[in-house]
C-alpha cells in the first residue's frame, strides 16, 4: 500500500462491494492499452532514507558561500517570518480561490500583494502575478500588442536581461535592437511599428537608465512603454508609473524569496486601469457579501482561460501564488524604510567593492553610468579569476562571455567578503 | 470576517525587520544617481512589528481552507496531501541555498536530482525525452505546442494551421492554441463523452497540426479510443498531445507512449504532491517522443563523463523561463517518487477506488451523466431542480470544499469530484452523506448558504462594475 493512502484490507473490501467489482484491477477493464508489469523505478524509501539522499545530494551543490552573481535572482536577506507564514498549511494546501467564501484569506493577500506592487511601481492595477520575471516579460510584449493592436514587435537594448529577451523570442515577439552605448540605451530612434519600447532599470548591467526617455520614445510611435524593474530598486528609485510607463514588470525573488537553483519564484506585472481589461492571469478585487461585509473575489474574470478559452488574453491559470505571499509579507516587514535600507546597503556595499577593485587597477566596464548594486568588470580570463575565487570559498559573478564578469552585491555581504573578494581577484591577475 | 488590511494596521516610522548596520561607508544615493531618477515620494506600503505582521497574516490563513484543514475534492486538482517531507527537501540550505548561475561543477546535486526525475517521468510516460522546464501545467501544453510548431516549421510544412481541442477540454488547450498561433477548433463527443472518432476522422486533414486530448477525459471517463485516435492523427501527419492533469488515474496503470502519445506535460503540484499554495508555484514538466525531442526547450540535464551538464536542444524552441523551471517543486516531486518507487500505482488504484465509490454511493440520488467505471474523479449532476452552485454553498456548511462545478462546460449543472486516494473510507461517507442530505434540503435554504463560512456568498458583479484591486 502506498505511503499516504489510508484504506485496510477490510476498507478495500467494503469499498470494492460498494462499487460491485471484485477487484482492483476491474476498476481498470476500460483501460486500453494497458500497461502490465511493474514501473521500473528505484525501491520506495521511507522519509527518513529519502532525506538522507537528499542530504547527500546538497552537499554536492556549492551552496552556502558568499554569493557575488545576479543577474536576475540576488542572494539577499530573507526575514525568518516568511517561512512561517508561508509553511502555514491554510496557504500551502489551498488551491485558486474559486470559493471565496472559504479563500478570503488567499483573495486578501493576493489584493495586499497587488496594493504593493501597484504602490512600487505607481501604477494603479497589478494582478496577482505570474510565473516569474522572464514571463512577465513576455506576457507584457503580447500585452502591448492587444493593446495597440499591432503585430508583437518590441524594441529592447542590450540592457534587457538576455535570457528575458530570449523568453520573448520563445513566445513568437519579434525584438528589435535599439543601441546600447556606455551602459545605457539609446531610445531617440524607435521604429514606427513597435508595439512595445522595453526599458530594464536597473539594467542588466546594474545600471540606472532614462525610463521618462523610454516613455517618451515609445509614445512618439503611439506604442506602449514598459518598464522592467527589481521591486527592491522601486523603494528608492522614481516610479516607473510617474515616469510615463504604461506597462511595469518584474521578478519578485528579491523581495523574501529564496535563490532554489531558479525557482519558484513570480513575475509581477502592473499597468494603468485604462488597460486593465488586457491584463493577463488572475486579479482579485473588493466586493462586499450578502450582509454587506467587505470581502475580496477575483474579478474581471472574462480575460481568462477557462471563461473565454481561445479568446483569453493568455493561457495563464496556475500562477505563483505561496511566492506572491513571501513578497507580500517581505513587504509588510521591511516597510518602504527597510526596503529602502536594503537598497542603500546593497549600494554602499557594491560602491566600495567597486571602488576598491578600481584601486587595485581593476577596469569597471562602463566606469561612467550610475549603478546600483551590480557593474561590470573586465577580465582577460574571468574563468580563471572565478575559479580562484571558489577556490578561497566565494562564488563569483557571471561571466558575460567576452571578458568581462557582472559582479552583483547585496546587503547580506560583509565588509569582510568584499575585502576577501577584492584580494583574491587581485592576487589572481 | 473581513480584516483590516496589513497597512492599517501600522504606524509611521514602525518596523518590522532589523537589517545589518552599514560595515562600509554609506553612500548618498543623490551624489551616485541623477537627481530625476530617484523616488519624489515613498511608496505607501505597511509599517509594522513582527508580531502585529505574524498575527495579521495568521489570522488570514484561518480564514482560507485547504487539504491540510478540509477535505478538497476540486476535480481536475487533485487536492492530495502534501507530504511535508517534501518541505524538508526543499528547504534544505544546499538547494535553497543554489544561485541558477552557479556553474555546472556548483550545482551537481541539484543537475542530479532533475536528471533523475527526468528519468522517472520517463519511465511513467514511457516518452523517452523529458523537459522540466515549463512553470505549470498551461505553460508545459504551450511548449508541446510551440514544439510541434517547431517540428513543422523545421520540416517545411507550412500549412499546419490548426489544433483540435474536445469540447470537454480545459480552457487552457484552446487558450494554449491561440497562443501559439494555431486555430483552435472542436471535435464533439461521443456516448460515453469521448472524443467522438469518427468526427474527428472527417476532421483530421493536412492542416491538423494536433489534437490535445486529456485523458482520463474532464468527464471523468477513459479515453478507451485513444490508440485508434493517435493513429488517425499520425496517418494524417498530425500529432496527439496529451494534457497530463488527469495523471493521478495512469500511473503504473497506463503509459502514453503505449497509447501513441507524442507529447504531454504532467502537473508535478497534482499527480507528484507538490503543495498548490493558493495557486501556484505548479509546475509543468513535459514528455515526447524521439521525433520531438531535439525542439524541447533550453535547458535539458544530460549525464556525460564528468558528470551532469545543462544542454541546449538541438533545435530547441528557446527559454520558456528565465531559470531551470519551478526547481524547487521539481525537488518535491522527485522526493515524493522517491517514496513511493513503483508503488506509484498504489496511488492510482486508491485514487481511482474512491472516485467509483463516491459515485455508487451518489448514484440514485444525484445524476451521473456518464454512469460506467470512472477513472481519478467522477462528473455528477444535482437532482431535478437543484444547481450545483446551491450545493456547493451547502457543502461549505458542512464542512467540505466544493467540487469543481460548471466544468466540464458539455454538462448542465456539472459537478467534478476527485477525493484524491489520501482520503480516509470515513472522511468519503461524511462526504457523501452531507451531499445527500443536501439533496433534500429546500431550496430556499440552500440558496441562503453559505451561513457558517467567514462570509456569505459574495456581490461578483460589484468586483467587476467597481473595480478596486489595490489600496
Amino acid at each position: 500500500m502506498a505511503r499516504f493512502t489510508p484504506h485496510t484490507e477490510a476498507d478495500l473490501e467494503e469499498m470494492l462491494g460498494a462499487i460491485g467489482v471484485e477487484s482492483l484491477d476491474d476498476l481498470f477493464a476500460d483501460v486500453s492499452p494497458k500497461h502490465e508489469g511493474e514501473l521500473k523505478l528505484p525501491p520506495p524509501l521511507s522519509e527518513h532514507e529519502a532525506l538522507a539522499d537528499v542530504n547527500e545530494l546538497a552537499k554536492r551543490n556549492a551552496a552556502g558561500l558568499p554569493v557575488f552573481v545576479g543577474a536576475g535572482a540576488y542572494d539577499r536577506i530573507i526575514p525568518s517570518a516568511i517561512s512561517a507564514i508561508i509553511g502555514r498549511g491554510e496557504f500551502l494546501t489551498s488551491y485558486t480561490p474559486y470559493q471565496p467564501e472559504v479563500s478570503q484569506g488567499h483573495l486578501q493577500v493576493v489584493f495586499e500583494f497587488q496594493s504593493v506592487i501597484s504602490e512600487l511601481t505607481g501604477l494603479e492595477v497589478s494582478n496577482a502575478s505570474v510565473y516569474d520575471g522572464s514571463n512577465a516579460v513576455a506576457e507584457a510584449a503580447l500585452m502591448t500588442a492587444r493593446l495597440t493592436k499591432r503585430d508583437p514587435k518590441v524594441a529592447v537594448s542590450k540592457g534587457l536581461n538576455p535570457r528575458y529577451r530570449e523568453v520573448v523570442e520563445t513566445y513568437g515577439v519579434e525584438v528589435v535592437e535599439l543601441p546600447f552605448d556606455g551602459g545605457t540605451t539609446d531610445f531617440s530612434e524607435v521604429p514606427e511599428d513597435v508595439s512595445g519600447v522595453f526599458v530594464q532599470s536597473p539594467n542588466f548591467y546594474g545600471i540606472v537608465e532614462d525610463v521618462e526617455a523610454a516613455s517618451k520614445a515609445a509614445h512618439g510611435v503611439e506604442a506602449l512603454c514598459v518598464a522592467v524593474c527589481d521591486p527592491i530598486s522601486l523603494a528608492v528609485l522614481e516610479s516607473p508609473g510617474a515616469l510615463g510607463a504604461d506597462v511595469a514588470v518584474g521578478e519578485t525573488q528579491p523581495m523574501g524569496i529564496p535563490l532554489t537553483y531558479g525557482g519558484p519564484y513570480a513575475g509581477y506585472m502592473a499597468t494603468k486601469k485604462e488597460f486593465v481589461r488586457q491584463l493577463p492571469g488572475r486579479i482579485a478585487g473588493e466586493t462586499i457579501d450578502e450582509e454587506g461585509r467587505l470581502a475580496y473575489v477575483l474579478t474581471l474574470r472574462g480575460r481568462e482561460q477557462d471563461i473565454r478559452r481561445a479568446k483569453a488574453n493568455s493561457n495563464i491559470c496556475t500562477n505563483q501564488a505561496l511566492t506572491a505571499l513571501s513578497a507580500t509579507v517581505y513587504a509588510a516587514l521591511l516597510g518602504p524604510e527597510g526596503m529602502s535600507e536594503v537598497a542603500e546597503l546593497s549600494a554602499s556595499k557594491a560602491h566600495y567593492l567597486a571602488d576598491r577593485l578600481q584601486a587595485s587597477g581593476i577596469w569597471l566596464r562602463y566606469p561612467d553610468a550610475p549603478f546600483l548594486w551590480e557593474f561590470a568588470v573586465e577580465f582577460d580570463d574571468v574563468e580563471q579569476v572565478n575559479a580562484a575565487l571558489l577556490e578561497s570559498g566565494i562564488v563569483g559573478g557571471l561571466d558575460l562571455g567576452d571578458g568581462a564578469m557582472l559582479v552583483a552585491v547585496t546587503e547580506k555581504r560583509t565588509k569582510k567578503e568584499l575585502d576577501a573578494f577584492v584580494e583574491v581577484v587581485a592576487n589572481a591577475l | 470576517m473581513p480584516f483590516n488590511l496589513i497597512r492599517d494596521k501600522g504606524r509611521e516610522g514602525r518596523r518590522g525587520y532589523t537589517l545589518p548596520g552599514f560595515d562600509v561607508e554609506k553612500i548618498e544615493l543623490s551624489t551616485a544617481l541623477p537627481e530625476k531618477a530617484l523616488r519624489s515620494e515613498k511608496p505607501h506600503l505597511a509599517e509594522v512589528d513582527e508580531p502585529t505582521a505574524i498575527r495579521h497574516y495568521t489570522n488570514l490563513s484561518r480564514q482560507n481552507w485547504g487539504i491540510d484543514t478540509n477535505f478538497y475534492p476540486l476535480g481536475s486538482c487533485t487536492m492530495k496531501h502534501n507530504p511535508r517531507a517534501n518541505e524538508q527537501a526543499a528547504a534544505t540550505p544546499g538547494f535553497a541555498g543554489l544561485h541558477p548561475h552557479q556553474p555546472e561543477e556548483q550545482t551537481q546535486g541539484a543537475l542530479q536530482v532533475m536528471h533523475e526525475l527526468q528519468g522517472f517521468l520517463a519511465e511513467i510516460s514511457g516518452l523517452p525525452a523529458v523537459s522540466l522546464q515549463p512553470m505549470a501545467g498551461a505553460q508545459g501544453e504551450l511548449t508541446s505546442i510551440l514544439m510541434i510548431r517547431k517540428f513543422f516549421e523545421d520540416a517545411g510544412d507550412h500549412g499546419r494551421t490548426t489544433v483540435i481541442v474536445p469540447e470537454t477540454a480545459h480552457g487552457t488547450n484552446p487558450a494554449t492554441a491561440s497562443m501559439a498561433s494555431f486555430k483552435a477548433v472542436e471535435v464533439g463527443l461521443d456516448e460515453h463523452g469521448c472524443v467522438d472518432v469518427d468526427e474527428l476522422r472527417a476532421m483530421v486533414d493536412e492542416t491538423t497540426a494536433a489534437l490535445m486530448i486529456t485523458n482520463p477525459n474532464t468527464c471523468g471517463v477513459f479515453e478507451r479510443n485513444i490508440k485508434e485516435i493517435s493513429d488517425v492523427l499520425h496517418e494524417a501527419g498530425a500529432f496527439l498531445y496529451m494534457d497530463g492533469a488527469n495523471m493521478n488515474a495512469n500511473l503504473g496503470r497506463m503509459r502514453a507512449a503505449d497509447a501513441g502519445v507524442d507529447v504531454m506535460h504532467f502537473n508535478l503540484h497534482k499527480t507528484f504532491s507538490t503543495p498548490h499554495g493558493g495557486g501556484g508555484p505548479g509546475s509543468g514538466a513535459i514528455a515526447c517522443s524521439d521525433a520531438l525531442a531535439p525542439f524541447r526547450p533550453d535547458p535539458v540535464v544530460e549525464k556525460r563523463a564528468d558528470g551532469f551538464a545543462l544542454v541546449r536542444p538541438e533545435k530547441s524552441i528557446g527559454r520558456m523561463a528565465a531559470f531551470h523551471g519551478n526547481f524547487g517543486q521539481i525537488l518535491r516531486a522527485w522526493n515524493y517518487i522517491k517514496m513511493h518507487g513503483p508503488e506509484l500505482k498504489d496511488v492510482t488504484d486508491m485514487a481511482v477506488l474512491n472516485a467509483n465509490y463516491v459515485r455508487a454511493k451518489l448514484g440514485g440520488t444525484y445524476r451521473v451523466p456518464y454512469d460506467e467505471l470512472c477513472k481519478h474523479e467522477v462528473l455528477v449532476q444535482p437532482p431535478k431542480g437543484k444547481k450545483a452552485l446551491d450545493i456547493a454553498k451547502g457543502l461549505i456548511d458542512h464542512g467540505f470544499h466544493p467540487p469543481t462545478i460548471y466544468f466540464p462546460l458539455v454538462v448542465k449543472e456539472a459537478m467534478l469530484i476527485e477525493p484524491t486516494e489520501t482520503e480516509s473510507k470515513e472522511t468519503l461517507d461524511d462526504f457523501v452523506g452531507a451531499m445527500l442530505e443536501l439533496a433534500e434540503t429546500e431550496p430556499e435554504e440552500l440558496e441562503a448558504a453559505p451561513t457558517h463560512a467567514p462570509t456569505r456568498r459574495l456581490d461578483e458583479t460589484r468586483a467587476a462594475r467597481q473595480l478596486k484591486a489595490r489600496w
